[in-house]
């Protein structure tokens, strides 16, 4: 079933109240999501939402209203109060609005899927779940908890320039944590929580059952493990881990609106300047940073963004140098880029905005063992525990799960709490091997704009060594 | 009855229909109209809003439990719901948690306790000039703020939020009741220095965004040219907007219910862990005058209460729904969620009690400093006051360690004077620890009203004098 119809008639009742752009998105999503606990389920919930969104430009100034309703009436009415709300904006009006030109696009796109996830019967994703905790706790998890979640997107999009596109996207992962608790603290291992846009496959390709052993009996191993020491020293971090640290000191910091101080207020803004965009060294040579939406099976792969730019892979480091960003039509005209596409909603009740598509690193030569074997003195560390950078994206500290010593090219001890921080650019600068075994990590639960918005975004990443790092930050 | 009532009622008989008698059903429908002005670069540049009406039912049937939700109220789409869920819950594991609905209870309100619908006959706070506000008197705010600000960059928003809800499940609970706030939060920029403020009410018309703009100004210029200071363990005096993430996080991580009956809170009932001057409440229905901020029940049915969470000291309480509530063998709270089951319930209406009237501040205090925060600034010999709190993470959910990072305006402070600003720093601390027993030098004499980052939790703070933060790292390095 279309709603291409709904979607114009909301643009065209924009236009029809003084819009000069308008462009309208109906959503039909369905989510699905289920935790266990120590062999049980504990939660299984089945979500449905369906509405319009309309986005009007009148004069120099942009309004958004959304409803749940598909009639036709309804759509012609948002149109209507969008552009109200666009004209109340002239208020305290800035800059003159523009939009990097688009080519009208019609078009339909769909992710790709082997196993439809809501076509799995609940009792057996029960099951799944039901026996990853148990498999946790016959190794000695004090706690054990697992999960997934699947989103199953539809959206039709019209633009008063004459675009018509529908895509369908299907999401899917899970994970499995295991908690041991001891004297007066919490050790927690866990499968990093894994997501993409692929079917149930990914899922099964996690194998949460027989990974849940190995969790336990490491989370438990935590409790009486020294320590991370406090010093400088050469690190090797994981993939997963990896792919956070591009997410919030690389994939934040290249965002236009945040460049251009659109999010200023909340979210913040980035120490790159546009001035020096082509020329800043953001790291070492080894860093190559892609944008990439048409990455396959990555939780921020689509066909179209929400403003109707189709998908395109290009450049945000190059060989360590900065030459690009994630861009909409709006803030690209203002910035003088000509090129946008990375602009998305968490839903058809939210306004488009600045989002990560893919961001990752590009491969090296090297594999991990590799790494170890040429590092004499260092520690390795794994899988996000916390996160937390500054409002321009360079001071930031990241506690691990796990971390080993790395003695005379050899992964030795298991060290608890490993944390460790840096300032973006001068860590990044320090990265000197890199290895070749990249997977494409998901992040689901990226929160951005007001009102609050829950990005899916995708980060490729491969384990890496970067050398005089400070590690062993403790309250 | 409220167009939401006569859908949760609907639902209730679809699921009759469709499951049978022995079917335990619980309905939340909630008409959700949010409006948000954002401005930056001294101008709006996205002005939103949304009015979406969802419907929540959770299914218990043969020992097996199943949620689902839809945004779909025609009787085609509630249909659809409890066959979706219906589905769901008979091909799922069974749930031996499952803690029953809740019985037929009246709501706590009263006239002095507002904020209930006009359909419960009874006196309250609810400001229908908020609930109708338009982007237009949004936007006179953001011009107000602007103007103020004195050409100093800006950047903030103002949001108006009207929620009607009610609830029903097949024990016989109906209840249903409304609220509105009005929030605005808002910085200016000097020479790459930060000012902010921001305040919450439950009527747009409390919202002054000259007074807002002018305080965020102030501040910013005041925090213009920062020096770095060294880590270490500072005295400080936390504003209240700081204060508002202290309570953040033990409201999500301490005093969730769920986190407790699983041992990864510090919480331990009837055991001293704060300083004596620490009384912490959870406050969904409003107090001291101000309407409620909360709805006056939960997505369980529950009557939603005030819970004190420390009294002197002393741990009281944690919030419950009904599930973790009947694992720690007590009654719930009224916290439950659409996720409280999965997440943990949590409070989200904290309040830490102001302290005694406080001696008059300086007479020549800085218009940079909150006012509540005026008098503990006064008698600190040397330490630090702290504007604001950011992207603060948990290390260790039992000791509650979180590092973040100040934001928005700190000064070193020597002798009852703010001798100069100061760069923002890194921080790594045990939150109840910084709290603890001597710990707590001073509280402010005037709870704040603060917006939560996301729209549905409100704090009430005072500025606080801490013995000891520690400061891990410079934000430059």
């Amino acid at each position: 079933m279309s709603h291409f119809d709904e979607a114009g008639a909301a643009v065209q009742a924009a236009l029809d109240a003084g819009a000069r752009y308008a462009d309208a998105r109906v959503m039909v999503c369905r989510t699905e999501s289920m935790t266990a606990r120590d062999g049980a389920v504990e939660d299984l919930g089945s979500d449905e939402s369906a509405g319009l969104g309309v986005r009007a430009l009148v004069g120099s100034s942009w309004g958004f209203y959304a409803v749940p309703d598909l009639s036709e009436p309804a759509a012609r009415a948002a149109g209507r109060r969008a552009a109200q709300i666009a004209a109340a904006s002239a208020r305290v009006a800035g800059p003159p609005a523009e939009l990097m030109p688009s080519a009208p696009v019609t078009a339909s796109w769909a992710s790709d899927c082997a196993i439809d996830p809501l076509s799995v019967p609940l009792s057996d994703k029960g099951d799944l779940l039901v026996r990853a905790t148990l498999a946790a706790k016959e190794a000695g998890a004090d706690l054990a908890q697992a999960g997934y979640a699947i989103w199953d997107t539809h959206k039709w999009f019209v633009s008063s320039e004459g675009h018509r596109i529908d895509q369908h996207i299907r999401e899917c992962g899970g994970g499995v944590t295991a908690n041991a608790i001891g004297d007066g603290e919490v050790q927690r291992r866990s499968l990093p929580g894994q997501y993409g846009t692929r079917g149930w496959e990914l899922v099964d390709e996690l194998d949460l059952v027989g990974n849940a052993p190995r969790l336990a009996e490491e989370a438990r191993e935590l409790l009486t493990a020294p320590p991370c020491p406090a010093g400088e020293t050469t690190l090797v971090l994981g993939g997963s881990q990896l792919a956070l640290q591009i997410h919030e000191s690389v994939g934040h910091a290249i965002e236009l609106d945040r460049i251009l101080g659109w999010e200023a207020a909340f979210a913040g803004t980035s120490w790159l300047d546009l001035t020096r965009l082509g020329s800043l060294r953001y790291g070492s040579e080894l860093m190559n940073i892609t944008i990439d939406p048409t990455f396959p099976g990555a939780l921020g792969s689509f066909g179209f963004d929400d403003e109707g730019t189709p998908a395109a892979k290009r450049h945000a480091v190059r060989d360590g140098i900065w030459v690009g960003v994630l861009a909409g039509r709006d803030s690209a005209a203002v910035a003088g880029l000509d090129y946008a596409g990375s602009v998305r909603s968490d839903g058809w009740s939210r306004l488009p905005m600045v989002r990560m598509t893919n961001v990752g690193l590009e491969p090296g030569p090297h594999t991990l063992d590799e790494i170890i074997a040429a590092t004499d003195d260092g520690v390795f560390m794994e899988t996000n525990r916390s996160w937390s950078i500054d409002d321009r994206r360079l001071n930031f500290q990241f506690g691990c799960e796990i971390g080993y010593e790395i003695k005379n090219g050899r992964r030795g001890r298991m060290l608890r709490n490993p944390t460790y921080t840096g300032i973006g650019p001068k860590f990044w600068q320090s990265m000197d091997m890199l290895s070749s075994e990249t997977v494409a990590w998901g992040t689901p639960n990226c929160g951005k704009g007001q009102p609050g918005q829950i990005g899916h975004t995708g980060h490729p990443a491969a384990p890496a060594r970067f050398t005089n790092v400070r590690v062993g930050v403790h309250g | 009855m409220s167009a939401e009532l006569q859908i949760a009622a609907k639902v209730v008989e679809l699921v009759r229909e469709l499951a049978g008698r022995s079917a335990e059903a619980e309905v939340t429908v909630r008409h959700h109209a949010l409006a948000l002005t954002r401005f930056a670069n001294s101008a709006i540049h996205q002005n939103v809003a949304e009015a979406t009406t969802g419907v929540r039912l959770r299914l218990h049937l043969d020992g097996r439990t199943a949620s689902g939700s839809s945004t779909l109220t025609s009787v085609d789409g509630l249909r659809s719901l409890v066959e979706r869920t219906l589905s769901a819950v008979r091909v799922t594991p069974p749930d031996p948690a499952w803690a029953g609905l809740t019985k037929p209870a009246a709501l706590h309100i009263s006239a002095g306790h507002p904020g209930s619908g006009e359909h419960s006959g009874l006196a309250f706070g609810f400001d229908e000039a908020t609930a109708r506000a338009t982007p237009d008197e949004r936007a006179a705010r953001v011009r107000a703020f602007v103007d103020a600000a004195g050409g100093l960059e800006t950047a903030g928003y103002c949001r108006t939020v009207y929620v009607s809800a009610a609830f029903a499940n097949t024990a016989g609970q109906a209840v249903e009741g409304r609220t509105a706030e009005a929030a605005m939060d808002g910085i200016a920029r000097d020479a790459g220095a930060d000012g902010v403020a921001r305040l919450a009410a439950s009527r747009l018309a409390d919202l002054d965004g000259a007074a807002l703009g002018a305080r965020a100004a102030a501040k910013a210029r005041a925090a213009t040219a920062p020096a770095e200071l060294p880590s270490g363990q500072y005295e400080v005096v936390l504003e209240p907007t700081a204060v508002a993430d202290l309570l953040q996080n033990f409201a999500v991580f301490g005093f969730n219910g769920k986190s407790f009956v699983q041992k990864q809170s510090f919480a331990e009932l009837g055991k001293e862990q704060f300083d004596p001057s620490v009384t912490i409440v959870d406050d969904p229905l409003g107090s001291r005058g101000e309407p409620a901020p909360g709805l006056p029940f939960d997505d369980e049915g529950t009557p939603a209460r005030s819970l004190v969470l420390v009294r002197d000291g002393v741990t009281q309480a944690v919030a419950h729904d009904r599930t973790s509530a009947a694992q720690a063998g007590t009654e719930s709270t009224g916290h439950g969620t659409s996720t409280s089951r999965s997440w943990g319930p949590y409070p989200s209406h904290p309040r830490l009690e102001a302290g005694p009237a406080p001696a008059a501040g300086s007479p020549g205090a800085s218009a940079a400093v909150a006012e509540s925060a005026r008098p503990l600034v006064a008698r600190m010999r040397r330490g630090l006051l702290v504007t604001d709190l950011w992207y603060t993470r948990v290390l260790d959910p039992k000791t509650l360690v979180v590092t973040g990072l100040t934001r928005n305006g700190v000064w070193l402070v020597e002798d009852g004077e703010i001798v100069r600003p100061v760069s923002n720093l890194r921080f790594t601390q045990s939150y109840p620890q910084a709290l603890g027993p001597g710990r707590v030098l001073g509280i402010g004499g005037e709870s704040v009203l603060l917006p939560g980052a996301w729209e549905d939790a409100r704090y009430a703070a005072p500025a606080l004098h801490l013995a000891s933060w520690n400061i891990t790292g410079n934000a430059s390095g």
